[in-house]
C-alpha cells in the first residue's frame, strides 16, 4: 500500500511536470510556427521570449473578467475548471520515467512515475477525455450567444465522433501487447504495463537487427495513425480546430470569456494536447523508453528516461505545430465524414486483422 | 474528385514547403532593435524652411483635407541704401501641420514655389496623445536636418 | 378515452408540428472577422442552406465622388488612392486617362511604361494579399506569411520609385509625378527613376516567381483546400456576365475578357502576356487564376523594363491645371476587375461630376445569386475567393 504522503507527491509531480511543459509548449509552439512561416516569432520576455507566456498569463490574470448579462452563471463559471481538471487528469496515468527500486518503511518498493498506475489506465484516459468535452458544450451553451453555441455543438460532435476512432485504435493496441509472446496476465489496460511492454527489442537473437526497438509503432502503425488523426481531433487542433474558427464563428465556445476563464480554457487545450502526445508516445512510441538504460541504473537512470519521454513527447507535439501551420480547416460535413466514412471503418478493419493475429498467435499459428 | 478528402499526399507536399522554411533565415526585421533604412523618397514627415517661405499660402489652399495652418503679416524692412524703396517682406508667424489629418499626398512639397518645403523619410514621431501631432513651425524646422540628399538617378 | 382514429389524428397533428420549421435569419457582419471591412450579410437560413441573402452595403461609405466635385485635380488623384487601398497606385490611371485625353495631352513613352510597370507591380501586390487571405479564411495561416513576405518586396520596391507604399500618389495629368524625392534641391533637378530600381525590381519579380511556385506547392494539391475550394461557389460565365462581373473572378469562368487586350490605356499591346482562365468557375478557379495572374504579370514587367525607352516623364502642361469643357469614359484593368471615371468637366480647376465604376461593386452584386444554396460552413470559402475590398464597394 503506497503512503499517503507518496500519492501526493507523485500527484504534484505529475502537476507541476504538466503546467510546467505547457508554459514551455505555448512558447514552444508560437517559436516554431514562426520559424515556419519566416518570421522570428516571440522574442522579448526573457532570452528567446522563453517568459513570453508568463506574460501573457499575467496579462490575463490581472483582466477583468466579463460575466454577460444573458449567460447561464453556475454553468458559465463551472465549464473552464470542466477543461482544466480532466486534462490534469488524463495526465496521472501517464508514466513519465521509469519505475525505480527504493526501500519504503524498509521493505522494497517498486516506485512508478504514473501518478496513478490502475489497471484501467487507458479506460480512465477515455473517460476523461469525454468529459472534457462537456467542457466546450456546457460553456457554449451557457454563454448565451449564437458563435459559442455553435462551436459547443460542433465541438461535442466532433469529439464523439473521434473518440469512437480512438478508442479503437486504443484495443487493437490493448490486444496486441496482451497477447506478446512471454506474457501470461491480461493486465494490459495499465499505461505503465502498456510501456514496459514496449521495451527490449524485437529481433533479440539477430545482431544486425537487435537495434530496433519493440515499439507498438511497428505492428499497430496503422493503429497509430489512426490514433494520431483522432487526437488530433480530440484537442480540437488544426485541421480539425472548427471549435474555434475564428473566421467562421469568431472564437467559438470561449468568445464570452475573458481573463482567467479564458486563461484556463487556453490552458486545458495545451494541457490536452501535451497529455495526448504523452499518450501517443506511451501507446505507440515506447514511452519512457531509449537506447543506454540498461547500463545505468539508480535515478541517473530515472532521470534519463524522463529526458527519453520528454524528448518523444516534444517530437509529437512538433508534428502538431507542424501540421497546424500547413493544414487549412475541415468543413464541419467534411470533418464528420472523414471520421465516420474513413476513420472507424479503417479502425474496424484493422482491429479485426489484429484479432486475426492475435488469436493465431494465441492459439498456436504456425508462424506466430 | 471524391467528396471525402483523402488526407495523404498533397499534404505532405505541402508540409515539406514549410519544413524547408523552418532551415531558413527569418525576413522579420527585429525593429526597435534592427531598423530599416528607409528610402530617400519615402515620404515621412514634411520639414519647413522658415527663410526660404514667404508666406504665400499655396500649400494651405492645395492640401486636400487642410491639415496646414499658416499665420503671417507684413513688415516694412528699412531699404538697403539711404533714399531707396521701402521694402515689405511677409513674416510667418504659425505654420503647423497636423499629421493627425494629413495624408501624406505630398501635394504642398509640389506646390511650394520657393522650396521652403521638403519630405523627410524620418517616421518615429507617433505621440500618445492626438494633440501633439499638430508640429509647429519649429519642430518642422528641425526635421529638415534629416532631409536627404536626392538619390542618384536611373539613366 | 380516445379511439384509435382520434389517437392517430392527435400524432399526425403534432408531428406536422413538429415538422414545422422556419428560415432562421443569420446577421453576418458589419463587425465579423472575415468580411473584410464592414459588410454586412442578412441570410436566410434553412438549417444549414442559404435560401436567400440581402448584403447591406455603405458602412463605409466615404463620398469619393462629391468630394471629387470640390477638389483640384491634383487633389482627386491623391484621393482616390484611397478607394481601393489594396491596388492605389492602379487607381490612379484611369482617371488621369479620362483627364489627358480631355485635355488632348500625350503622355510621353517612358511614362507610359513607367505606368505599366508600377500598375502591373500594383496587380501582384494586391493578387499576393489575396492568396494569403483566401487560404487564410479556409484556416491555412502559413500562405498568409509567405504572401505578405513577397508584398512587401514588390512594395519597397514601389515605395523606393514613389514615396509611398500604399498609396503612390505619383501619377500626375500630364505624365508622372515631377518632383518625387528631390531631397534639398527639389525643383532645381530633373526627375526620374531612382537608380538601380530596374535591378531590383527585376529581383522582386524572380522573387514574386519563387513565391508563386512555392504557394502552388503548398495548397494546389493539398486535399483538404481542394476539397474545400473545388465546386464550391461555381458561377456560370452567363450569370457572371449579365451581372457585371469583372477581373479575375470573370476570367476563373472561362471568359477571356481583360482589358488590358481591349483597349489602350497602357501599351500593352507591346508586351507579351497570357490571360489566364478558369473552366469551372468555382472557388478554386478564382485563386488559382489569380497564381497564373501573378505569374503573367511578373513576366509583363520583366518584358517592359527592357522596353522603358529613354525621355521626358512629363508633358508640357501648365501650372495650374484647367480641363476643358467635355465628357469621357475610361476604363482601366485594375486588379479587382474594371474600374472605369465617367469625367465631366465644366472646364474648372475641378471635375464637374465623376462617376466611379468599381469593380468589387458589381463583383458583389452577384453575391445573392452565388450564395443561394449555399451551405453556411461554404460561405467563407465562396466570399473570400471574390476578393473584394469593402472600400472599393462603398467609395
Amino acid at each position: 500500500m503506497m503512503p499517503i504522503w507518496l500519492a501526493l507527491a507523485k500527484v504534484l509531480l505529475a502537476f507541476v511536470v504538466g503546467l510546467g511543459v505547457v508554459v514551455l509548449l505555448v512558447w514552444f509552439e508560437r517559436k516554431i510556427v514562426s520559424d515556419l512561416q519566416n518570421r522570428i516569432g516571440p522574442n522579448r520576455a526573457g532570452p528567446f521570449g522563453i517568459l513570453q507566456t508568463v506574460a501573457d498569463g499575467l496579462k490575463l490574470f490581472f483582466k477583468e473578467q466579463i460575466t454577460p448579462s444573458r449567460v447561464e452563471r453556475f454553468v458559465f463559471e463551472l465549464a473552464p475548471f470542466l477543461a482544466v481538471v480532466p486534462a490534469l487528469m488524463l495526465f496521472l496515468v501517464v508514466p513519465i520515467a521509469r519505475p525505480i527500486e527504493i526501500t519504503l518503511d524498509g521493505a522494497p518498493y517498486l516506485l512508478s512515475f504514473a501518478a496513478l498506475d490502475i489497471n484501467v489506465g487507458l479506460l480512465f484516459a477515455l473517460a476523461m477525455s469525454s468529459i472534457a468535452v462537456y467542457a466546450i458544450v456546457l460553456a457554449g451553451w451557457s454563454s448565451g450567444s449564437k458563435y459559442p453555441l455553435i462551436g459547443g455543438v460542433r465541438g461535442s460532435a466532433q469529439a464523439i465522433s473521434y473518440e469512437a476512432a480512438m478508442g479503437l485504435s486504443m484495443v487493437a493496441v490493448v490486444m496486441w501487447v496482451t497477447t506478446l509472446p512471454g506474457v501470461t496476465d491480461m493486465g494490459a489496460m495499465s499505461v505503465n504495463e502498456i510501456v514496459l511492454r514496449q521495451q527490449g527489442t524485437f529481433f533479440p537473437d539477430l545482431l544486425a537487427l537487435s537495434w530496433i526497438p519493440q515499439w507498438n509503432l511497428i505492428p499497430q502503425f496503422p493503429a497509430f495513425v489512426i490514433f494520431m488523426i483522432a487526437i488530433f481531433a480530440e484537442t480540437n487542433r488544426a485541421p480539425f480546430d472548427l471549435v474555434e474558427a475564428e473566421q467562421e464563428i469568431v472564437a467559438g465556445f470561449n468568445t464570452e470569456y475573458s481573463g482567467m476563464r479564458f486563461a484556463m480554457f487556453f490552458l486545458a487545450e495545451y494541457l490536452n494536447m501535451f497529455t495526448m502526445s504523452a499518450l501517443a508516445v506511451s501507446l505507440f512510441l515506447g514511452g519512457w523508453g531509449g537506447p543506454f538504460l540498461d547500463t545505468i541504473d539508480g535515478w541517473a537512470a530515472t532521470a534519463l528516461s524522463f529526458g527519453y519521454f520528454l524528448f518523444k513527447t516534444g517530437l509529437v507535439l512538433f508534428l502538431f505545430v507542424w501540421v497546424r501551420a500547413t493544414l487549412p480547416r475541415f468543413r464541419y460535413d467534411q470533418l464528420m465524414q472523414l471520421g465516420w466514412k474513413r476513420l472507424i471503418p479503417t479502425a474496424l478493419l484493422w482491429l479485426i486483422l489484429t484479432t486475426l493475429v492475435v488469436s493465431f498467435r494465441e492459439f498456436g499459428a504456425p508462424w506466430a | 474528385m471524391a467528396d471525402t478528402p483523402n488526407p495523404i499526399p498533397g499534404m505532405i507536399r505541402g508540409m515539406s514547403v514549410t519544413w524547408k522554411t523552418l532551415f531558413t533565415k527569418p525576413v522579420t526585421v527585429n525593429y526597435p532593435k534592427v531598423k530599416e533604412e528607409p528610402h530617400p523618397r519615402a515620404r515621412g514627415v514634411i520639414a519647413l524652411d522658415q527663410d526660404a517661405c514667404t508666406v504665400c499660402m499655396l500649400c494651405a489652399r492645395s492640401c486636400p483635407d487642410w491639415c496646414i495652418y499658416i499665420e503671417g503679416h507684413k513688415e516694412e524692412q528699412e531699404p538697403s541704401k539711404p533714399g531707396g524703396r521701402v521694402r515689405v517682406r511677409a513674416e510667418l508667424d504659425r505654420f503647423d501641420i497636423d499629421y493627425a489629418l494629413c495624408m501624406y499626398c505630398g501635394i504642398c512639397v509640389e506646390v511650394c514655389p520657393f522650396d521652403a518645403l521638403f519630405w523627410s523619410p524620418e517616421y518615429e514621431y507617433g505621440e500618445q496623445e492626438m494633440g501633439e501631432l499638430l508640429h509647429r513651425k519649429e519642430k518642422l524646422q528641425d526635421w529638415l536636418e534629416t532631409v536627404p540628399d536626392a538619390p542618384a538617378l536611373e539613366s | 378515452m380516445l379511439d384509435a382514429q382520434a389517437m392517430a389524428q392527435i400524432s399526425e397533428t403534432s408531428v406536422a408540428v413538429e415538422l414545422e420549421t422556419s428560415d432562421m435569419t443569420l446577421n453576418i457582419g458589419p463587425q465579423h472577422p472575415s468580411t473584410h471591412g464592414v459588410l454586412r450579410l442578412v441570410a436566410k437560413v434553412d438549417g444549414e442552406v442559404i435560401t436567400d441573402v440581402r448584403p447591406i452595403l455603405g458602412y463605409m461609405h466615404r463620398g469619393y465622388e462629391k468630394i471629387s466635385e470640390v477638389r483640384t485635380y491634383p487633389q482627386v488623384i491623391a484621393l482616390i488612392n484611397r478607394i481601393d487601398w489594396t491596388s492605389g497606385y492602379a487607381n490612379e490611371i484611369p482617371f488621369v486617362v479620362a483627364a489627358e485625353r480631355l485635355m488632348g495631352i500625350e503622355v510621353p513613352e517612358r511614362a507610359q511604361w513607367i505606368r505599366l510597370i508600377l500598375t502591373e507591380m500594383t496587380r501582384i501586390s494586391a493578387h499576393l494579399l489575396f492568396m494569403g487571405s483566401f487560404p487564410l479564411e479556409l484556416g491555412a495561416t502559413t500562405p498568409l506569411m509567405f504572401a505578405l513576405r513577397d508584398r512587401e518586396r514588390v512594395l519597397d520596391v514601389l515605395e523606393s520609385v514613389t514615396g509611398g507604399r500604399f498609396h503612390p500618389n505619383f501619377n500626375r495629368i500630364g505624365g508622372i509625378k515631377p518632383a518625387a524625392g528631390a531631397g534639398k534641391e527639389q525643383k532645381k533637378l530633373t526627375q526620374d527613376l531612382p537608380a538601380g530600381f530596374f535591378t531590383e525590381t527585376e529581383a522582386a519579380m524572380d522573387g514574386v516567381i519563387a513565391s508563386t511556385d512555392q504557394l502552388e506547392k503548398l495548397l494546389r494539391k493539398n486535399e483538404i483546400f481542394v476539397a474545400r475550394t473545388k465546386g464550391i461557389g461555381v458561377l456560370p460565365p452567363e450569370v457572371a456576365l449579365s451581372y457585371g462581373v469583372t477581373g479575375p473572378n470573370l476570367r476563373a469562368s472561362g471568359v477571356p475578357y481583360d482589358l488590358r487586350n481591349e483597349t489602350d490605356y497602357l501599351p500593352y499591346d507591346q508586351v507579351d502576356f497570357e490571360i489566364p482562365v478558369g473552366t469551372e468557375g468555382d472557388s478554386f478557379d478564382r485563386w488559382w487564376v489569380r497564381l497564373a495572374e501573378i505569374r503573367q504579370s511578373a513576366n509583363i514587367v520583366k518584358q517592359a523594363i527592357q522596353k522603358v525607352p529613354s525621355g521626358p516623364l512629363q508633358a508640357k502642361v501648365p501650372k495650374i491645371i484647367k480641363v476643358p469643357k467635355g465628357e469621357t469614359y475610361v476604363r482601366a484593368e485594375v486588379p479587382k476587375g474594371v474600374m472605369g471615371y465617367y469625367l465631366v468637366s465644366e472646364g474648372g480647376q475641378g471635375p464637374y461630376r465623376v462617376k466611379i465604376r468599381t469593380a468589387s461593386f458589381s463583383n458583389l452584386s452577384m453575391l445573392p445569386w452565388i450564395l443561394e444554396g449555399v451551405i453556411v460552413p461554404d460561405l467563407l470559402a465562396v466570399m473570400g475567393s471574390l476578393d473584394f475590398v469593402l472600400g472599393d464597394v462603398d467609395r
